[in-house]
């Protein structure tokens, strides 16, 4: 069976969903967790429509429900985890009906998922932003990963975990370091052992602390610490929440420098911009997809313009920064990384790469195929160390509930045709956008006296917009749904919350609470831009 | 499945038919009222929604037989109820002539315009009807939502309606609470007008003609028109349910080798050895089985399997039971076309009862054996009657053929492994238990055993089914059914259905057995024999099989597609005299087309298009000396 959890792979993850329809189609049991009955959904075999950041109490409801049922997988739990009685103690006050009360989802229908995911020969549990979106972002995760150390459906093939990855190299940026705790290949920059041979192989000092993430340094130029910043594909300027708060502290800073394909809103900020080139065509290198697997890419136009390899971009700033790196090429700096991560890519020349069609991670040499799955160790005898932990992950509420003034819950996604803020897909047309709109119950636009299309005015603490209404059976009364791919039109991110999650820095995207109210007055203007600019017959 | 329905619900009619089939909706998530304690936090759907894929045919015909039309509310309604893409549901709707989804009045006449009926007096009707009641308009009036009145009616052209012994023939359907599906024989001028105009609801049209009514030594037909065809104790005092105890008695390998010591062949047209299919299917692991009875007899000129289900249905319910024993099946299917009411309404009947009486169902006769069926109606599509195209029928799929291998015996109805035997085939089947099969081998010939129904109409005297012991000839049977009709004689003969071919009626002496066809260069077919006579305009009778196979070609593959257009263009062209080049370089055409779509069409209808109008051409010469330029 495949767990869908805050996940509408349908629209957002389409090419993998290819390969779950595959799966459906031979018979294999879909469960979706989703507060909105999305296109994923509706492919599911059950669909458990619980409150927006409730998942926490679902998850340890199944846990104790299965660990009742006499369904936990104690031979696994002995052998290849800690913690578990503490576990099993958190988890006892998350009764079926407590579960019920926080989630929605009514008892019975928890009950049949945990025991057909205890039950099945092979499950896995696949999640993206509805789970990580949330101030308890972590936990949200470990609450999930504690299901599968009960079960044990995790480091055997067919079962395990799955976060999806949104794009193409996602698990690649991870890979090569660009994250703020993690040297390439997931060292520690805290270990002395670790930065002691990056010290010797690139002949500096590095610092021994943690850097901060995307949220921390918005943070850090609020305090005034973080000055000047060097951003490469990316557009915080519209991609972060409280939108209005963001722009002005880009605008704030002594010196903003992007690198980018396109000239994003945030480009349009900077004092310089550095033209970069499509890295799936104009460069060489590689990626890493959602299973690890590390492919080539190859160039096959040369840039437009004045745009450049990114590699020759960093060097040549490294060179007048005092550095002479040279002109290294793609391959070179491969082989940097799999001399600096021999544990997970020494075996990955490039000559592999191409015959094997990719090889995933971990390959530590040149005999290695690659793992197809993690975690196998677990299953070994004796157990590969350290044992799994259980988390003790409790239900917190999302900062933000509905009270009388802001009676609805918004939840933000993404849809099928369009892409994150638009930079790369604004250009283009598609017969199934219908540009940004309010997505509310039918049942809430009858109450309001709202009809489809028209313009409704959302207001949270943080900010006011308007946008057109879509009646959307998907949604239930009480919880409504906007995109942020229309930035340039409607500035959702005014409206979403900057509570953050301190572990892992995303913030809560998926729920804050507003109000909406019908526009009458004939004089508002951005929305009917939209409609213009979203019209696919007319085009921009 | 994520579907894109339209803004637009069902009537409160067409839901209550649709409700009457499926039962009613679950939620507000597959067509019910939306409520909010129920639906906001849960769906059910995935596996268990898709797997009522195989209602959509019925579901859609319920609506058909209820409104007369298929809205889009409907449309929208099914689909939701069933999980199934409305652009899909579409091409299945479309995909049978007897299903509309523009809007059509509930009363409809359907004339069979075919080659018999229309040699046999239909041209009369169908000209009377389109001076009174205008051309015929399937699409009918206009292409939005008009307002049909109870009163409208339309009528329609039809390809064979398989009453060809009583020819002409008319199909009168009036949809609504109680729909009216009736077919009528002995059609005149004024009884279509009667039907079309609502005078006239054909009540008594149940009646079955059969030549050899009562007379000693029949087999298959022994009980039609002789024991009540809708008693089951009527049936049992005949003889029936013998063969099933004596089944249990010898156990599923023995029935099996009775059957294949029989030496049965399939009487569908492909002559198949029955005892082979059920022993591949009884050894295959893969379970379930299931058993279909292939009922959908629609090639031009037959009508034998209607008699038997008219006249004999409880022993095609009992030659059923006794395959699906042998083969280890559970579930059954009887495939009959949608243009036999009578025939749907005696099998459904026969079936209820059986299971009534504890003969269908769980443990039959106190044996640990269960198996039941269902009645699948057709929706008027010649295409069904092919082997794979009947699975994708029942399965809710347009009625396409599939490629083959896997052929039916691994990979059939829903994947599985599936017998398929035409009505005809599992009539023998008592036979051979009660016999044995060595007995039933010794009937007829060494490679055809046991008796045969042919279904002898056009221009012959007493036109009807007529069962003979294989080893009779052409002229034997002629003979039997009194000859061609006083004062005619015979011009040709169509032998074995619009897939068969035209004889000479010098040839009479073809012995009627499978081999003896073979040798004469023919085929039996499906036990067609159509004689025409010197009045028939031949020209005209190859224009309306070549029109048959163009509008019954299912589209899939290019050679059948194409090549029976331009088949019919060739033809008409012949007729009219318009030929490209000499009447010879559109004879080299025709031949070039039907040897493409011979060599390379997917399933037995492409690959026959052009049988029988190559031998009107070679073998019966009929533009020889005509035509000519």
């Amino acid at each position: 069976m495949i767990f869908l959890w805050g996940a509408n792979a349908r629209e957002n993850h389409p090419i993998f969903f290819h390969h779950v329809l595959k799966g459906i189609n031979h018979g294999t049991r879909l469960y979706v967790v989703d507060p909105r009955r999305t296109s994923s959904a509706q492919w599911a075999d059950v669909w458990l429509g619980l409150n927006v950041g409730a998942d926490i109490a679902l998850a340890n409801a199944m846990a104790r429900e299965i660990i009742h049922a006499g369904l936990a997988n104690t031979a696994f739990i002995e052998h290849s985890t800690e913690g578990f009685e503490a576990y099993r103690a958190l988890v006892e006050p998350y009764t079926l009906e407590v579960a019920q009360r926080i989630t929605g989802v009514p008892a019975d229908v928890i009950r049949e998922a945990a025991h057909t995911y205890a039950r099945a020969d092979r499950a896995i549990i696949c999640w993206t932003l509805g789970i990580t979106e949330h101030h308890n972002a972590t936990d949200n995760v470990l609450a999930l990963i504690n299901l599968a150390l009960v079960t044990g459906h995790v480091g055997r093939y067919g079962s395990g975990l799955n976060p999806l990855r949104g794009q193409n190299n996602v698990q690649g940026g991870g890979d090569m370091g660009a994250i703020p705790n993690k040297l390439v290949g997931f060292q520690d920059v805290l270990d002395d052992e670790i930065r002691g041979r990056f010290d010797r192989a690139w002949n500096v000092t590095l610092q021994p602390n943690y850097g901060w993430t995307v949220t921390e340094m918005l943070q850090a130029m609020d305090r005034g610490e973080l000055t000047s910043l060097y951003c490469i594909g990316e557009n915080p300027a519209q991609s972060e929440a409280d939108q209005h708060h963001a722009e002005q502290l880009l605008r704030d800073l002594d010196h903003l420098v992007v690198q980018d394909i396109f000239l994003t809103k945030t480009a349009e900020l900077a004092d310089v911009v550095l033209p970069a080139t499509a890295s799936w065509c104009e460069a060489e290198g590689t990626v890493t997809n959602s299973e690890r697997r590390v492919q080539r890419v190859r160039k096959a136009l040369e840039p437009p313009g004045d745009a450049r390899d990114e590699l020759w971009i960093i060097s040549q700033v490294a060179r007048r920064l005092g550095h002479d790196w040279g002109t290294p090429n793609a391959e070179q700096v491969w082989d940097e990384v799999r001399e600096m991560a021999p544990d997970m890519f020494g075996g990955m020349t490039y000559r592999r790469l191409e015959e094997l069609d990719g090889i995933q991670w971990p390959c530590p040499n040149e005999q290695d195929p690659g793992a197809q799955f993690l975690h196998a160790r677990l299953w070994a005898d004796p157990v590969g160390l350290p044992k799994a932990a259980f988390s003790l992950t409790e239900y917190e509420p999302p900062v933000e509930l509905p009270d009388d003034e802001y009676p609805f819950t918004l939840t933000t996604g993404r849809r099928l045709d369009s892409y994150n803020t638009g930079v790369q897909t604004a250009g283009y047309t598609s017969p199934l956008r219908r540009g940004e709109t309010l997505d509310i119950a039918p049942e809430d636009a009858r109450r309001l006296d709202i009809g489809d299309g028209d313009l409704v005015r959302i207001t949270s603490r943080r900010g006011s917009i308007v946008a057109p209404a879509h009646i959307d059976t998907s949604l239930r009364a009480g919880l409504v749904f906007m995109t942020f791919h229309f930035q340039d039109q409607v500035r959702v991110n005014l409206l979403t919350i900057d509570a953050t999650d301190p572990r892992s820095g995303t913030a809560e995207f998926k729920a804050c609470a507003v109000r909406v109210e019908p526009v009458r007055a004939p004089d508002e203007a951005p929305a009917r831009a939209l409609h213009r600019h979203s019209d696919p017959v007319l085009g921009d | 499945m994520d579907l894109k329905l339209l803004d637009v619900g069902p009537t409160d009619e067409e839901r209550e038919a649709i409700d009457a089939r499926l039962g009613p909706p679950a939620s507000g998530w597959d067509g019910g009222e939306r409520v909010a304690q129920r639906d906001a936090h849960v769906a059910f759907g995935g596996h268990s929604a898709r797997a009522r894929r195989n209602e959509l045919l019925p579901a859609l015909q319920a609506v058909q037989s209820r409104v007369g039309w298929i809205s889009e509310g409907a449309f929208n309604y099914i689909c939701a109820r069933l999980d199934v893409p409305p652009a899909d549901a579409w091409g299945v709707a479309t995909f049978y002539a007897l299903l509309a989804t523009t809007p059509r009045p509930k009363r409809v006449l359907h004339v069979c315009d075919d080659i018999c009926c229309r040699t046999r007096g239909a041209r009369a009707v169908l000209e009377r009807l389109e001076a009174t009641h205008g051309a015929p308009h399937p699409r009918a009036l206009g292409n939005g939502h008009v307002d049909l009145s109870d009163t409208d009616a339309v009528w329609l052209p039809s390809p064979c309606l398989g009453m060809c012994d009583e020819a002409p023939a008319a199909l009168l359907t009036v949809a609504g609470e109680a729909p009216v599906e009736r077919l009528v024989g002995g059609l005149t001028v004024d009884r279509a007008l009667a039907m079309l105009e609502g005078r006239d609801n054909a009540e008594n049209a149940a009646r079955i003609p059969l030549p050899q009514r009562g007379q000693t030594g029949l087999r298959l037909l022994a009980r039609i028109g002789v024991v009540d065809p809708e008693r089951l104790d009527a049936y049992r005092a005949s003889g029936g349910y013998q063969a099933l105890r004596r089944a249990f008695e010898l156990g599923r390998e023995g029935v099996i080798r009775e059957v294949l010591d029989s030496k049965l062949l399939g009487r569908g047209g492909a002559a198949f050895p029955a005892g082979r299919k059920w022993d591949a299917v009884a050894r295959q692991p893969e379970r379930p089985h299931y058993i279909i009875c292939n009922a959908d007899e629609s090639e031009p000129g037959t009508f034998k399997d209607r008699v038997l289900m008219e006249g004999d249905p409880f022993a095609l319910v009992e030659a059923m039971t006794i395959a699906a024993y042998a083969t280890g099946c559970e579930q059954g299917f009887f495939y009959i076309r949608g243009e036999y009411p009578l025939a749907i309404e005696r099998v459904q009947h026969a079936i209820d009862e059986a299971r009534a009486r504890g003969l269908l169902g769980d443990g039959i006769l106190g044996q640990p054996f269960r198996f039941d069926i269902e009645v699948r109606k057709g929706a008027g599509a010649y295409i069904c009657g092919e082997e794979t195209a009947v699975f994708n029928s029942i399965e809710g799929f347009r009625g396409e053929p599939r490629n083959k291998p896997p052929f039916p015996v691994q990979a059939g109805l829903f994947g599985k492994p599936t017998v398929i035997n035409n009505v005809e085939t599992l009539a023998n089947v008592p036979f051979i238990m009660l016999e044995g099969g060595p007995a039933f081998a010794k009937i007829g010939t060494a490679q055809s055993t046991g008796s045969k129904l042919f279904c002898v109409c056009g221009s012959v005297a007493a036109p009807g089914v007529y069962e003979v012991t294989f080893g009779a000839t052409l002229r034997d049977l002629l003979t039997l059914a009194g000859g061609v009709t006083a004062g005619h004689t015979a011009q040709c003969i169509l032998l074995g259905g619009a897939a068969g071919l035209f004889i000479r009626p010098d040839e009479l002496d073809i012995a009627l057995t499978f081999e003896g066809a073979r040798a004469a260069k023919a085929t039996l077919g499906s036990g067609v024999v159509m004689v025409f006579d010197e009045t028939a305009d031949m020209g005209d009778v190859l224009r309306r099989v070549a029109a048959f196979f163009r509008d019954e070609s299912c589209g899939q593959c290019v050679p059948c597609r194409v090549g029976t257009v331009r088949q019919e263009e060739a033809l008409h062209r012949l007729a009219v005299k318009k030929t490209r080049g000499s009447v010879a370089d559109e004879l080299a055409l025709l031949d070039e087309i039907g040897v493409a779509m011979k060599d390379a069409s997917i399933c037995g209808l492409g690959q026959t298009a052009y049988s029988a109008v190559e031998s009107a051409i070679k073998r019966c010469g009929i533009f020889d000396g005509r035509n000519a330029p």
